[in-house]
């Protein structure tokens, strides 16, 4: 992770927070018992040579020359559970278990990208309720 | 949540739609909303409600004796009616032109815009063909923004999401307090860029003036010329070629890549040192959890 100077721990293994959730090495983590900073890099630029088909048919749909809004879409984790933070309802969506994850933060990326833009597009997703609700003009 | 048909919601007051959506009996269940994807849903690529629009169906509103409620509301309407590509004419410097757009478009506009323009977008590819005054791309989601010339002061400013390229230069402040997206500068940069920064990136081909970077808490700038100074918790970091191929290909996407290449750039991010919150002591600390 760039800009290492903060008394969080290094990131280490893509694993890392599915195998330890609480992720405390640091000693000033142990002590007030939490993880100090993000669980994963969101400053990691994308790896186009990783890219889905769908993300392509995607980017092809909007115009779009690369992946715009979802570079900044990575996989992370909630209570031990892989998981992606929708901005659109402010919270952690779940990968399901039935999902194979890959052995890279870019491969796991890219699927992480790919769920987000079903889920948001998708009728379940809570903003089509709030807009029923809400929505104005 | 109850089963209501839309004709019936459309029949009820806002406060008997939210009654009857659920949104007022459901508990919320702590911080996280425990939802998880279906990995059997469709494949869709636009929000249900957005317009459906053809990018090859173009028309052109003349703007001179428009006010900006007017134009954005034209605009509107012609996305409803499947236009997918709309020049706008005669802008003549109006704020807030081009704002609030929430699905795919092509919008052109001939000529400069004033202050806050295109802000609030969510997937638009949109081109000014001119300069723009202060906080163009505010709050921006997704989509690209291209300014032909010169941008105001917080360019950029809150931006969460998608491509705000100026290939000439801006003022001050750009990218202040962004949290996320790309924000690509053609020529410099004014004092006080990327100012309290969470994340996104920042490419700036010329110069930054001082103070770059001041309170950044996480995100990347790269700057192709001098950088007058940098501020508080601003650092130079490595450029690893994983930064190298990004900028190579965004840079010359947007018709911007320097003839020398990109191995010259500076990469500053956040020291983290202002990521006080662990000082609290620990009972503070889980009191405020």
């Amino acid at each position: 992770m760039a800009g290492t100077q903060y008394r969080g721990s290094e990131i280490v293994d893509v694993d890392q927070f599915l195998n330890d959730a609480d992720g405390l090495v640091s000693e000033r983590e142990k002590e007030i018992g939490q993880h100090i900073g993000y669980r994963y890099d969101v400053n990691l630029v994308p790896d186009y040579n990783r890219i889905t088909p769908f993300l392509s048919k995607y980017m092809e749909v909007m115009g779009w020359d690369d992946l715009n809004w979802l570079e900044d879409v990575h996989m992370g984790y909630e209570e031990g559970a892989p998981a992606v933070f929708d901005r659109n309802n402010n919270g952690w969506v779940r990968i399901p278990n039935t999902i194979e994850l890959p052995d890279n933060q870019q491969d796991r990326d890219m699927i992480a990208r790919e769920l987000l833009i079903k889920f948001q597009m998708s009728d379940r997703h809570p903003l089509s309720d709030l807009r029923k609700a809400y929505m104005k003009f | 949540m109850a089963s209501v048909s839309d004709a019936e919601l459309k029949q009820m007051s806002q406060e008997e739609r939210v009654t009857a959506l659920g949104m007022r009996t459901e508990q919320l269940t702590g911080k996280s909303l425990h939802i998880e994807f279906d990995p059997d849903a469709e494949e869709r690529f636009t929000y249900p409600w957005a317009p459906e629009v053809d990018f090859n169906k173009r028309t052109e509103i003349d703007t001179v004796d428009m006010t900006t409620t007017e134009v954005n509301g034209r605009i509107r309407e012609l996305m409803a009616e499947g236009y997918g590509t709309i020049v706008l004419q005669n802008p003549r410097g109006k704020h807030s032109l081009g704002v609030g757009i929430l699905s795919k478009l092509n919008l052109i506009i001939e000529g400069s815009t004033g202050y806050f323009g295109v802000g609030l977008i969510d997937g638009p590819n949109i081109r000014i063909n001119g300069r723009v005054g202060w906080s163009c791309g505010e709050n921006m989601m997704s989509g690209t923004v291209m300014i032909e010339k010169n941008a105001g002061s917080t360019f950029g400013a809150a931006i969460r999401g998608g491509d705000l390229v100026c290939r000439g230069s801006v003022g001050s402040r750009t990218g202040i307090d962004m949290k996320g997206g790309t924000i690509i500068v053609g020529g410099d940069t004014g004092a006080l860029s990327g100012f309290m920064m969470q994340r996104g990136r920042m490419v700036v081909c010329g110069n930054a003036g001082k103070n770059l970077g001041d309170s950044m808490y996480d995100g990347t700038i790269y700057v192709g010329g001098d950088i007058k100074s940098c501020g508080v918790d601003a650092v130079e970091a490595e450029l690893t070629n994983l930064d190298k191929a990004w900028l190579t290909r965004k840079l010359t996407q947007y018709g911007l890549m320097p003839e020398k290449g990109v191995d010259h750039f500076t990469k500053i991010v956040a020291g983290k040192q202002l990521w006080n919150y662990d000082n609290l002591e620990p009972s503070e600390k889980k009191l405020i959890l």
